[in-house]
């Protein structure tokens, strides 16, 4: 019991010494589609500038997870979310925290590209414009091309940002996607599984791309596949079943992780 | 390692006797059904043509008019006998204008006027419509009096059916609308190059007449018009904001639901339930006048909202959601989603049900006969608010007159309405055309 509880004290401790470094952090986070549960009690915090892995089989709430770090889980019908999620220690689900706001700070890159169907430049300059980034259209272009440029994509599409989005090849539409997350300046990207609709070449590209981004934001990532993890991704943090097993060092989780599962896991006796 | 090996040397030696997986029986099914795709287009095409065949043999002679082209002579003994025209305008409107082209037309004849028989009968072979039209040439200008000018006037319609060979002369001359002396001077005045066959600008500009070389679908095209254009601008609107709050805002629930099911009952309600509704609410309690295009309009309007409904929410639940997730990830707000991205998307879809709606409209006839614009109107309508008829009601009139000149003319609305909903069904997908986007 005295041990125990000495244990919380430390944890806590060290909680609030390293808070500052924390951007986001999740406490007890359950989550609840209708009479389902799909997380239970999940403590996950996200460093700054650094690459957060969450991975686990499919159906243990990694995504749901993600998506709680940007409310998009309130356009769910039936979701509901319990425990206390902060951004620079703001409780994000808090009554007075404006969800659009919260959005234009954690962006977020799904799964399958989702350009508009409109031109690269609309598609890269509709954030800054919904939310006033930009007085005039030269300000607008700035942000384009530097958005383009962090993205890997402007020597690609410089010549033809008034074509569609939507005829770009997977990646590079992937990564226009990207260039539109983060032309709203966001504090966090959250992406989800964003390469697992591309082949492995235009998934090297996002790769190396969030590893240039890791220097300006700070970055979760959902990913099924372990190299990946491995290779991005400074912490890693595996679910299983709704439960958060384990959170490290990305180098230890691969190597020597504490939980058995997550030993099972990596070294693909399950899921 | 070594089982594995075996199961697949084992795969080729079975292929000796290889199961029968009905391959040619699906094919057959195959053939089958695209026989039966083929039957039932051959079948709706077969329909169409009859249908078309049936309304363009009947319908393209009512393009065409009779005239008869006369010097007329405006003699002032006829028009002002008394010479007081200066001080009594009336002269001019109550002259006998009809006796001077019966006399034209009888002088180039040869027919003596003085013998009353003869005379009435060459009379008939004039429209009474010509009356209007003198009165109109010589009060525009007063000058001609006096003087003989070459004037184009109508034919009767029975000599316009006569000319265009729709009478049976078989049938005894007493039980004929047309005489045999009137088919011989048809038959001069056509040799003469008097009596021609003319386009037909009448049919689309004039309004209600009992005389059918006279009646044209003049009000019922503006009535139509009207009509068509308080229903898009109405229910457009109304149906998609209704629409859109149903599918992207409004929370499901029992009383959602309940409204979605009324609404889809609604699009099957009977059309003559809502001329009923529009007989009671717009013109009884309303106080709109009758016969008017904006009741009709109201009306419609009623009519068409749940096919735009339906099919606008259909055209929104299709947009697929990674465009919205892609949107308010980006922090729009739910507004700005759906007004900057998901309908954009969507409006090729609500096109063609607003489309469908609008076409329905045009085509219908039973609401409109309860808020009486079943009339005889003659005059244009200036306003909404004025009595007008709408095209297919001026259909159904034509088809219940007895003459055979209505005939043709009945065929001849129904291309003006199929034309009306030609322009209206490319106008719209040219509209598609433009909002047409991949994803």
């Amino acid at each position: 019991m005295n041990m125990m509880s000495e244990a919380a004290v430390e944890k806590a401790l060290e909680q609030k010494m390293t808070e500052a470094n924390y951007k986001m952090m999740g406490k007890d986070v359950s989550v609840y589609y209708g009479e389902k549960r799909a997380l239970f009690d999940v403590n996950l915090n996200v460093r700054e500038n650094t690459v957060t892995a969450l991975i686990g089989p499919s159906g243990c709430g990694k995504s749901t997870f993600l998506r709680t770090l940007n409310r998009m889980n309130d356009t769910i019908d039936g979701c509901r979310v319990t425990g206390k999620i902060t951004l620079d220690s703001t409780d994000i689900y808090d009554p007075s925290i404006d969800v659009v706001e919260l959005r234009a700070r954690v962006g977020m890159v799904f799964q399958k590209p989702n350009p508009f169907p409109k031109s690269i430049y609309e598609n890269v300059s509709y954030g800054p414009r919904i939310h006033g980034l930009a007085k005039n259209k030269a300000d607008l272009d700035v942000i384009v091309e530097q958005s383009l440029q962090k993205a890997g994509l402007w020597n690609e599409v410089k010549d033809r940002l008034l074509e569609s989005g939507t005829g770009l090849s997977g990646g590079q539409q992937q990564r226009l996607c990207i260039a539109r997350a983060i032309a709203v300046s966001p504090e966090v990207i959250l992406m989800d599984e964003p390469c697992s609709a591309l082949d492995p070449i235009a998934t090297a590209k996002i790769e190396e791309l969030i590893h240039e981004l890791r220097t300006n934001f700070t970055i979760v990532i959902v990913t099924h596949s372990m190299q990946q993890a491995a290779r991005v991704s400074q912490r890693t943090a595996m679910f299983h079943l709704g439960l958060l097993v384990e959170e490290n060092d990305t180098d230890k989780m691969f190597t020597n992780p504490d939980d058995q599962r997550t030993q099972d896991y990596i070294m693909g006796r399950f899921g | 390692m070594s089982q594995v090996v075996s199961a697949t040397t084992t795969a080729p030696a079975g292929a000796a006797t290889r199961r029968d997986i009905g391959v040619k029986r699906r094919y057959a099914a195959e053939r089958r059904f695209r026989a039966y795709g083929i039957a039932a287009i051959s079948f709706g095409l077969l329909f169409l043509f009859v249908l078309l065949n049936s309304v363009v043999s009947k319908g393209y002679t009512a393009f065409q008019q009779t005239m008869i082209t006369v010097p007329i002579e405006f003699s002032e003994k006829v028009i002002d006998p008394t010479g007081k025209r200066a001080e009594n305008p009336n002269i001019l409107v109550m002259a006998n204008y009809p006796v001077l082209a019966r006399d034209a037309v009888a002088k180039v004849l040869g027919v003596d006027v003085k013998n009353r028989a003869a005379a009435r009968q060459v009379s008939e072979l004039l429209s009474d419509s010509i009356r209007v039209q003198l009165r109109d040439i010589v009060q525009a200008n007063p000058s001609v009096i006096g003087n003989t000018v070459n004037v184009t006037l109508l034919a009767h319609g029975n000599v316009d059916s006569a000319f265009k060979g729709q009478i049976d002369l078989s049938v005894a001359e007493s039980n004929r609308k047309i005489s045999d002396q009137q088919l011989t001077w048809i038959n001069t005045l056509a040799d003469s190059g008097a009596l021609s066959k003319h386009f037909n600008t009448g049919i689309f500009i004039n309004g209600a007449s009992s005389r059918p070389e006279a009646a044209g679908v003049g009000v019922a095209l503006i009535g139509s018009a009207y009509m068509m254009l308080i229903v898009l601008v109405l229910s457009l609107p109304i149906g998609v904001a209704a629409s859109i709050y149903l599918e992207e805002f409004a929370p499901k629930n029992r009383f959602t639901d309940l409204i979605e099911v009324n609404i889809n009952n609604l699009a099957a309600v009977p059309s003559i339930v809502y001329g009923l509704l529009g007989l009671a609410v717009f013109i009884n309690f309303g106080g709109f006048p009758r016969s008017a295009s904006i009741v009709g309009g109201l009306v419609l309007t009623l009519m068409t909202l749940p096919t735009i409904i339906i099919a606008t929410r259909a055209a929104l639940k299709a947009v697929p959601p990674s465009i919205r997730a892609a949107a308010l990830g980006l922090g729009a707000s739910k507004m700005q989603t759906v007004f900057h991205h998901v309908l954009p998307l969507a409006m090729p879809g609500i096109l063609t049900g607003t489309i469908i709606g609008l076409a329905h409209a045009l085509g219908e006839t039973a609401p409109l006969l309860l808020i009486g614009m079943v009339a005889f109107v003659a005059d244009y309508p200036t306003t909404p608010m004025d009595p007008a008829t709408a095209l297919p009601v001026q259909i159904y009139m034509w088809a219940n007159e007895a003459e055979r000149a209505f005939v043709e003319r009945t065929s001849g609305a129904i291309m003006i309405l199929l034309m009306f909903l030609l322009v209206m069904n490319v106008g719209a997908i040219l509209l598609r055309r433009r909002f047409e986007r991949r994803w």
